[in-house]
């Protein structure tokens, strides 16, 4: 079962490092992780994916950090999910327009056009990154690189991140 | 405005602290922190190593309740307080520790000494530190005290680059602490509160399993108050020996792998647990499918992660056990119902339990000794007003079980983390903290010869602690298992090599050195040694090799299943 929780901080040196080694301390499998500093001054946000676990005693344990100040798990029906992907896809001068045409069909965007491959940078949920990966999979994938998930809860759902 | 030191701030935040003495080894990168300790009243005691001065750090903690303080220098220094450290955490004790690290200029540089000590502490902390601006220090060592006290108590370390303690600062008075994370919550919920004694009114065998978290919370009268109120047997974990007192009639002694027969019984037939500051460890439980298969659970615990982490409870309480004890009580007595019927047939059957099945070892007039007999009588000749210090191994066992505690913080032992040679520097410390107290490290040949050199310490520093060697001549509980386990094929567990010779090396350390190889040399050589006041004594009693810790039940193993002894095996 993989779970997603949203994890405030406060931005101190070494924060991520006893968050990442308290997972590793206690098995707990981080599937992805991405850290940035908030709009408030001293804190930051992290989202973090966990999978196989008890997800009760991550968030136990990640609360005894002294600098953890609030955990939430986000449900993934009732949350918004982001991860940007950029992918160098082969194309030539035969199906460059083909493979163009195809990334478009998800919103993607051109970042870099070379002799014999496209690059393309998509922000989307992290299963449409899936497909569109199907998708330009048989052209070839020259480089790939994703980014950590983000996530934010829904409108009713959230509640404003304030200082106390 | 006067500016001092970062070395001078750190003292003086320390004597702040009301810090009366610290435990240490002085090094390189500490050396600036050393100089104002001369003008201050706080003492410090120079360990020759510097886990043995964690340790002692641990040992005065363990007897006073208050944080021990050690310090150290970078590198080797700060390396070797990591096994106090993940001691001080497994056991819940209230530690700071300072060490030394070199200047900020030269970290990540591998300069001489240096070694990456918060990353190293990270896993054996509840909290660490790494200074990086002068000013931080005096608030830090606030922070640093809080955090070791409060909540779940724990280590927390301090790690200084040498530059900073040079470096001049403005002394400023204390701010009140901001730590936005962390706000232990210390009364327990109302609602679970009455659903504690929902459960305990209907319940007709309840058991109160009682941890280290009821002295570390110094609940022990309101534990018993509770107890006597509500007619529940107590059994108290190896960390809370002394919580409750084993005179009584409803306690039961000590549960788990070496528990008494009425304990691990009990709790295995019963319908309800209250687990007071303890942690279902699986030196209590053996396999937790099998353990207390009939019996809900009641937990309470002031950290909320020990809640659920082993055993799923029916009612969770998150709080410090005085307080939640005392609600408990409170709540109990707003009801007036009857007890339920089974309750008196249940204090039956566990007192039958207790005149069938008592702990038992058989003293031959002229056999080898029995460590059991060593220690029932230094119970005896010391009438049990005793602070009572163990190393780790068969010795701790039979200490704890032959002891009969009477109060808190007279039984100090490195329980979670099974530390041997945590004996002789613990025994100094809690002397240092309780100089009127008869301080009596019982301790096995293995475990006393890991931090020995702490004779020397205690010698030199006029601490008169005492020390009984259970010497059996090896590995004493590794060879246990080896015997029931590795068909007796003892691999690496002789220490019978005919050195060191104890008495011996406590004359050459400056300690009175006493020898008992029969039965009937026990008492006496007892009686000189507690005639001994103004130096430390070593009794080295020769054991007998083959005895073994009983009960037993085997590692990962059913409560079910307890071994009383070796008729029980096939």
């Amino acid at each position: 079962m993989r779970h997603t929780l949203s994890v405030t901080v406060e931005d101190k040196p070494g924060v991520l490092a006893r968050i990442a080694s308290l997972c590793a301390r206690r098995g707990f499998n981080i599937r992805s992780l991405s850290v940035g500093p908030l709009h408030l001054p001293g804190l930051s946000k992290i989202t973090l994916v966990v999978d196989d676990v008890e997800v009760e005693q991550v968030t136990k344990q990640l609360h005894k950090l002294v600098n953890v100040l609030k955990i939430s798990e986000l449900d993934p029906d009732d949350s918004l999910e982001r991860e940007v992907l950029l992918a160098r896809i082969a194309a030539n001068s035969d199906n460059r327009r083909e493979v163009r045409d195809a990334a478009e069909v998800f919103g993607a965007t051109t970042l870099d056009v070379g002799g014999d491959s496209i690059t393309f940078e998509l922000c989307d949920h992290p299963s449409r990154l899936g497909d569109f990966l199907k998708l330009v999979e048989h052209y070839g994938v020259l480089d790939l690189v994703k980014s950590g998930r983000v996530a934010l809860a829904r409108g009713a759902k959230a509640k404003a991140v304030t200082n106390q | 405005m006067q500016t001092i030191t970062g070395a001078i701030a750190l003292i003086k935040a320390l004597e702040r602290e009301g810090v009366d003495v610290v435990f240490g080894v002085p090094g390189g990168a500490i050396l600036p922190a050393y100089d104002p300790l001369l003008d201050s009243p706080i003492r410090h005691v120079l360990a020759r190593h510097e886990q043995g001065a964690g340790h002692m750090a641990e040992g005065y903690a363990h007897a006073t309740g208050k944080v021990g303080v050690v310090i150290a220098t970078s590198g080797p220094g700060a390396t070797n307080i990591m096994t106090p450290l993940q001691d001080a955490l497994m056991d819940s004790v209230p530690l700071v520790a300072i060490t030394g690290q070199v200047a900020s200029s030269s970290m990540g540089n591998d300069a001489f000494q240096e070694a990456a000590t918060t990353g190293m502490a990270m896993h054996c902390t509840k909290h660490s530190y790494l200074i990086t601006r002068v000013e931080e220090i005096a608030t830090v060592v606030h922070e640093a005290f809080h955090l070791a006290s409060s909540g779940r108590r724990g280590p927390v370390l301090i790690d200084i680059p040498k530059d900073l303690l040079a470096a001049e600062v403005e002394w400023v008075d204390l701010e009140p602490i901001d730590l936005p994370g962390y706000r232990p919550t210390t009364s327990g919920h109302p609602r679970q509160i009455r659903q504690a004694i929902d459960l305990l009114m209907s319940s007709e065998r309840p058991v109160l399993y009682v941890g280290g978290g009821v002295i570390a919370a110094e609940a022990n009268a309101e534990l018993l108050a509770f107890a006597e109120a509500a007619q529940v047997p107590v059994t108290t974990t190896l960390m809370a020996r002394g919580a409750f007192p084993d005179s009584h009639p409803l306690a039961m002694g000590m549960p788990g792998m070496h528990g008494t027969y009425t304990a691990v019984t009990a709790i295995q037939k019963s319908d309800l647990l209250v687990a007071l500051g303890t942690r279902f460890d699986d030196r209590v439980t053996g396999n937790p499918a099998t353990f207390a298969p009939g019996a809900k659970v009641i937990h309470v615990d002031v950290d909320p992660a020990e809640i659920g982490k082993v055993r799923n409870a029916e009612v969770p309480i998150v709080g410090d056990a005085k307080v939640v004890l005392d609600q408990l009580s409170k709540e109990m007595a707003k009801r007036t119902g009857p007890a339920p019927p089974g309750r008196s047939a249940w204090l039956e059957t566990v007192a039958k339990w207790q005149d069938q099945h008592p702990l038992r070892y058989d003293q031959t007039e002229d056999g080898p000794v029995k460590a059991q007999f060593v220690v029932e009588q230094l119970f005896e000749a010391t009438d049990g007003q005793a602070i009572v210090v163990s190393g780790v191994g068969q010795h701790q066992m039979w200490a704890s079980q032959f002891w009969s505690f009477s109060r808190p913080r007279t039984w100090i032992n490195s329980g979670g983390l099974g530390t041997m040679g945590f004996a002789v520097p613990a025994a100094i410390g809690a002397k240092v903290a309780c100089p009127d107290e008869l301080v009596v490290a019982i301790d096995g040949d293995g475990s006393f010869q890991m931090t020995f050199q702490e004779l020397v310490t205690a010698a030199s520093e006029g601490i008169p602690v005492k020390v009984v060697l259970i010497n059996n001549g090896g590995h004493g509980m590794v060879r246990q298992w080896q015997t029931l386990f590795y068909r007796r094929r003892y691999s690496a567990t002789d220490l019978n090599t005919g050195y060191p010779d104890y008495p011996a090396l406590a004359e050459a350390t400056g300690w009175v050195g006493i020898q008992a190889a029969t039965p009937a040399e026990v008492r006496p050589a007892i009686q000189k040694m507690l005639g001994i006041d103004d130096r430390p004594v070593l009794l080295e009693v020769r054991t007998d090799p083959e005895e073994m810790v009983w009960p037993m039940v085997p590692a990962g193993g059913s409560c079910d299943d307890i071994l009383l002894g070796p008729e029980d095996l096939q």
